[in-house]
């Protein structure tokens, strides 16, 4: 008799979340010592408190305990059982707390690898259209004249950032050089562009050197013609026939000491005119396939950031 | 007894008695035994293979691209020239890589297969529809292996194919050109993209593949293998009519009861 009573008191600690604090200031203070003694303090102070809290706690569960855990009669068994809101059983607190620890556990080491795996593709200077590349000096261009412009724009990433482009020389407006400089990413899905028209490979010229290579073939194109889905553009980048949902891509150009260089991109959506007089219809560079304007740009309202 | 049947009585021990001390500890061998030797219905015919044939063609893969990969270098200045080098130079690389290849081809259309059988025999009905579910995400990571697995050789039609796929992907509304960047691991295709479709088609898609295929057995296991819709044979019919197993309610029969 005396066993069955005094084995449920001795053998039923007093239930109490203030450990997981003191734990949590525990591993703070360590982090701590890492990183900075501010966090140190921190974590000694949430140890500090949560220690004294379970103190308090443990010592003056005793009081309510012995009316709870007097030797049950058999017909409170079944009726607390019945009524199934009880507070906290030891078996039901343990089952939350392995599902919680376990979810807990398993977002600690799933987050960092998806951010990982996600997020660096958004990192500022990820993104090519920053590099500047120089096309060579002014003189090298004749007025009028087609040239198919190959260069990298990014030397450290080698060969994959190779582009193209279609560059005339306008001649002056408002006594500046004007030029038209065409990407030949197809607007459609991103294959290159193809002039249509004859190429005079003996016509080439080299500048710079290495991976800062510029070449510059001659070329007379009637259009631009793509072959993977048969997209069609006129000289000036508007689309004449096919799948394309906008202009070609032009990049933005400078006079830097008599040389021209290149020093970003943007999207098109519509060309008017030709040559110095083209009215040109510019926006953000966009990724191929994607409307700039007209009711279907609501489809993409966010760009990704590059 | 003869010596003869006596020898013959040790070596029937020989084989059963490693059999029955696995057995004894794991129950591995009535679980092989209950897979191998399971009921299936009388009409079942040779287009209820297909579904062992495509898991034979994901393991000829699995087992070949294990092989490639410790041969293939993803890294943009010597995929290419690696495989190459796989194919011209290395002992049978020409043939595991051209298993590898064509192999995939096959995968994709005994899947398809596979998929035609289920339609058309209505297999995909009650209680199976969580099977037919489950087949049609394994035939989205299927698709997905082949265009990642594309980019590997790094050669002109692969890059530019990777380019217009990942495009398509950017296409997408709202979230299409975020999940084209992360697909591209960057805002231009750079070398990090060919590791990065290296990983996915060696490492995320297989792993996951390879569990939802557990779970396409397990439910075929489960459910048994449904018997072809044509035939009048009754006695059959009611069996293949009733719950796949006790607890399952059946269904009250609608349109034209069948």
């Amino acid at each position: 008799m005396d066993q069955s009573e005094h084995v449920p008191q001795s053998h039923a600690p007093a239930l109490s979340l203030w450990p997981i604090g003191v734990a949590i200031g525990v591993a703070c203070a360590l982090v701590g010592l890492l990183v900075s003694w501010w966090i140190v303090a921190i974590g000694a102070g949430i140890l500090l408190v949560c220690g004294a809290l379970w103190i308090f706690d443990v010592s003056r569960d005793p009081k309510p305990e012995p009316a709870a855990a007097g030797p049950p009669a058999a017909g409170e068994h079944v009726a607390r059982a019945a009524v199934g809101t009880q507070p906290a059983t030891r078996k039901s607190f343990l089952a939350a707390m392995t599902l919680g620890l376990g979810a807990g556990i398993g977002a600690l080491v799933t987050i960092p690898p998806m951010v990982f795996a996600g997020l660096p593709p958004f990192k500022k200077g990820q993104g090519f259209i920053d590099m500047e590349v120089d096309l060579g000096p002014l003189e090298s261009f004749k007025e009028g004249e087609w040239l198919i412009s190959k260069f990298n724009i990014a030397p450290s990433q080698g060969d994959v950032a190779d582009r193209t482009a279609y560059v005339r020389y306008n001649g002056l407006l408002e006594r500046e050089p004007s030029f038209t400089i065409i990407s030949n990413r197809c607007v459609h899905l991103g294959c290159p562009v193809q002039a249509n028209g004859p190429v005079s490979p003996a016509g080439t010229r080299e500048f710079g050197a290495g991976q800062r290579k510029v070449e510059h073939t001659p070329v007379l194109p009637a259009g631009f013609g793509c072959p993977c889905h048969g997209g069609q553009y006129d000289t000036e980048g508007n689309r004449t026939a096919g799948p394309p949902v906008r202009a070609l891509d032009r990049y933005a150009y400078e006079i830097r000491g008599g040389r021209v260089v290149l020093v970003g991109a943007f999207s098109v959506n519509e060309v008017e005119n030709t040559g110095k007089d083209a009215n040109i219809g510019k926006y953000r560079l966009a990724q191929p396939g994607i409307h700039v304007d007209g009711l279907e740009q609501v489809l993409y309202p966010f760009i990704p950031p590059s | 007894m003869s010596p003869k049947s006596e020898r013959r009585k040790q070596a029937e021990t020989a084989v059963t008695y490693p059999l029955d001390w696995i057995e004894e500890r794991t129950g591995l061998v009535g679980a092989i035994k209950y897979f191998l030797f399971r009921k299936v219905p009388s009409r079942t015919n040779w287009f209820q293979t297909l579904g062992s044939a495509t898991l034979t063609a994901f393991l000829v893969q699995a087992i070949t691209g294990v092989i490639l990969a410790m041969y293939y270098k993803p890294d943009p200045d010597k995929a290419y020239e690696s495989i190459q080098f796989i194919t011209n130079d290395l002992t049978w690389g020409w043939l595991v890589r051209g298993m590898h290849r064509f192999g995939a081809s096959v995968f994709i259309i005994l899947m398809f297969f596979h998929m035609a059988r289920v339609f058309l025999y209505g297999a995909y009905k009650y209680p199976r529809e969580v099977n037919w579910m489950v087949g049609a995400a394994l035939l989205i990571l299927g698709m997905f292996e082949g265009f990642t697995g594309y980019l590997l050789p790094w050669d002109q039609t692969s890059y530019w194919a990777s380019v217009v796929g990942i495009n398509i992907t950017g296409t997408g509304p709202f979230v299409g050109p975020f999940m084209a960047q992360i697909l591209k691991a960057g805002a231009e295709i750079n070398g990090d993209t060919l590791a990065r479709f290296y990983s996915i088609h060696m490492l995320v898609l297989p792993g996951a593949i390879a569990v939802l295929i557990g779970l396409h057995l397990y439910l075929v296991i489960r459910l048994g293998v449904s018997n072809p819709p044509w035939g009048d044979d009754p006695e059959e019919e009611g069996e293949d009519e009733g719950p796949a197993r006790e607890g399952l309610v059946k269904p009250t029969p609608r349109g034209n009861g069948k």
